[in-house]
């Protein structure tokens, strides 16, 4: 199974299996990592399952359309080139190793 | 047995009630008692992706067992609260059990409105609610052929694209003389009609519904108040909710649509606070104590509910917010439109992307987007920065909302 990387922001590292075709959002939740709310349910509404994307993985992630894009403008943590929601990346055997980084905060 | 703050009603209100108080330094016991067997669960999904096994929204499950046990945060499922007694400050279940608190949260949420006519009870009548209700909807259009959708609001017009999308025959039946008549302007109400029709759904409006019709205890039909008898092997009901306020009634506590409390969410009793779709609460946004049914509201007001029982003072002033999708549309919107004398729109209908802005007076109350979410966000940042847009800005679609915030 494609493994993902979580980086906390204080520095802490997990990582945990997640089955393709599944969200890391809500891989994330199923496997209690810290720093992801996801409030609206994976519905892209919310931006509060914001993550930061490592290289080389940004490239390799299918391109954020107009609604995440957009929600993005509402995260409560600063937004970056590498921003994503976690709840529209699903996972697939070329995302394996996947790492993303957590913001300070999402509320 | 005593515990330090007792949630009652394990939902999304009920589990960040809970997190908010251990996010504030409580270190007391707490204790979550739901009635559904299930640990909480994201409902927003329920009348959506979860319906079509969207990937993302498949799994629902908020946290699992580990995560509140690692916050010493105890879960009492599949349990009833049937009474509440404030002066001894005690709760007791169904099963008998008297557990004492210093602190109580009432996220007791809502229950959908049970259609009140002959032959409702029937085998085939659905409701969307629960994850349980869900499954079981989703179960009955993998077999079901002709649907009937009664109620034209957000929950029946989301089953109904899911329908289509399944391939069922759908009639929506809506009461009022247009979709989602008590929140969305006419023409949004008539955008989305069009939409539907396109889509193959037959909408009846300023249409009641007289009976279910049944064969053998199974639903076999619908007959309307125009005398028409609409065939259907699936009826899906959606006319709203009712605040479960029952346990804060009895005990005493002011209700009136809901359990009543103040901008801190405490309710009459300053022991016990109510958040979430249960809770009748003085709103930044509206002019008179709302009620909101959404996941915002019941996200952010159980943080407060929560920090409140922390004993760390906080008031609720978050800008609500809400979402329908149906089909390729995406309905989004800011503030509380309710109680507006005008509104001015931006974009075109016939595009396929427009907003409505809502006024009320000089004052800039809501907007509702479809398919354009920058309006949205810029709508949600406006609010909550104090801009009050007039309907000229508001109509002017050469003027960046955005350039209009504060720096």
């Amino acid at each position: 199974m494609p493994k993902a990387t979580f980086i906390q922001h204080d520095g802490a590292v997990e990582s945990i299996e997640i089955s393709t075709g599944t969200s890391l959002m809500q891989a994330a939740m199923q496997e209690n990592i810290e720093g992801i709310e996801a409030e609206c349910g994976g519905c892209c509404m919310c931006a509060t399952c914001h993550v930061y994307v490592q290289d080389p993985f940004l490239d390799r992630l299918p391109q954020a359309e107009d609604i995440e894009l957009e929600m993005l403008e509402e995260t409560a943590a600063e937004r970056r080139p590498n921003s994503r929601l976690s709840c529209q990346l699903v996972m697939t055997d070329e995302l394996d190793g996947i790492v993303v980084q957590l913001p300070e905060t999402q509320i | 047995m005593s515990q330090g703050i007792i949630i009652v009603g394990a939902s999304q209100a009920g589990m960040q009630t809970a997190l908010a108080a251990r996010s504030a330094g409580y270190t007391g016991s707490i204790l979550l008692v739901g009635e559904e067997p299930e640990l909480p669960y994201q409902r927003p999904p329920l009348s959506k992706g979860f319906l079509l096994d969207k990937p993302g929204q498949d799994r629902i499950t908020l946290r699992t067992e580990d995560f509140y046990a690692e916050r010493d945060i105890g879960l009492r499922l599949g349990t009833r609260v049937s009474l509440l007694d404030c002066e001894a400050r005690q709760v007791i279940t169904t099963g008998g059990e008297k557990i004492s608190y210093q602190g109580l949260a009432l996220t007791t949420g809502a229950r959908v409105r049970q259609l009140p006519v002959p032959g409702a009870q029937a085998e085939g009548v659905c409701y969307l609610r629960t994850a349980a209700q869900a499954r079981d909807l989703k179960a009955r259009m993998a077999v079901a052929s002709r649907a009937v959708v009664i109620g034209g609001g957000f929950i029946g017009l989301e089953v109904a694209a899911a329908l289509r999308e399944k391939q069922l025959q759908v009639t929506v039946i809506e009461a009022q003389d247009r979709l989602m008549p008590r929140v969305v302007a006419p023409p949004v109400s008539a955008f989305y009609a069009r939409k539907h029709s396109a889509q193959g759904v037959r909408v009846l409006l300023s249409t009641g519904v007289e009976a279910i019709t049944t064969t053998a205890s199974r639903v076999s039909g619908v007959r309307c108040s125009d005398g028409e008898t609409i065939p259907a092997d699936l009826v899906v009901v959606g006319i709203g909710v009712v605040p479960n306020s029952e346990l804060a009634e009895q005990a005493g506590l002011a209700c009136s649509n809901g359990i009543e409390v103040d901008a801190s969410t405490r309710t009459s009793d300053p022991h016990i606070v109510a958040a979430g779709d249960c809770a009748l609460h003085p709103n930044p946004y509206a002019s008179t104590p709302i009620r909101l049914e959404s996941v915002q509201n019941a996200s952010e007001q159980s943080r407060v509910a929560g920090a409140v029982l922390a004993g760390v003072e906080r008031s609720y002033d978050a800008v609500p917010w809400f979402w329908s999708e149906q089909y390729d549309l995406r309905l989004q919107m800011a503030g509380f439109s309710a109680g507006h004398d005008h509104y001015v729109m931006r974009g075109d209908p016939e595009q396929g992307q427009f907003s409505v802005f809502y006024f009320q007076a000089d004052k800039w109350i809501g907007i509702d987007s479809v398919n354009r979410p920058m309006d949205h966000i810029a709508g949600r940042k406006l609010f909550s920065a104090g801009v009050n847009l007039t309907a000229q800005q508001a109509a002017d679609e050469s003027l960046s909302l955005k350039s209009l915030l504060p720096p």
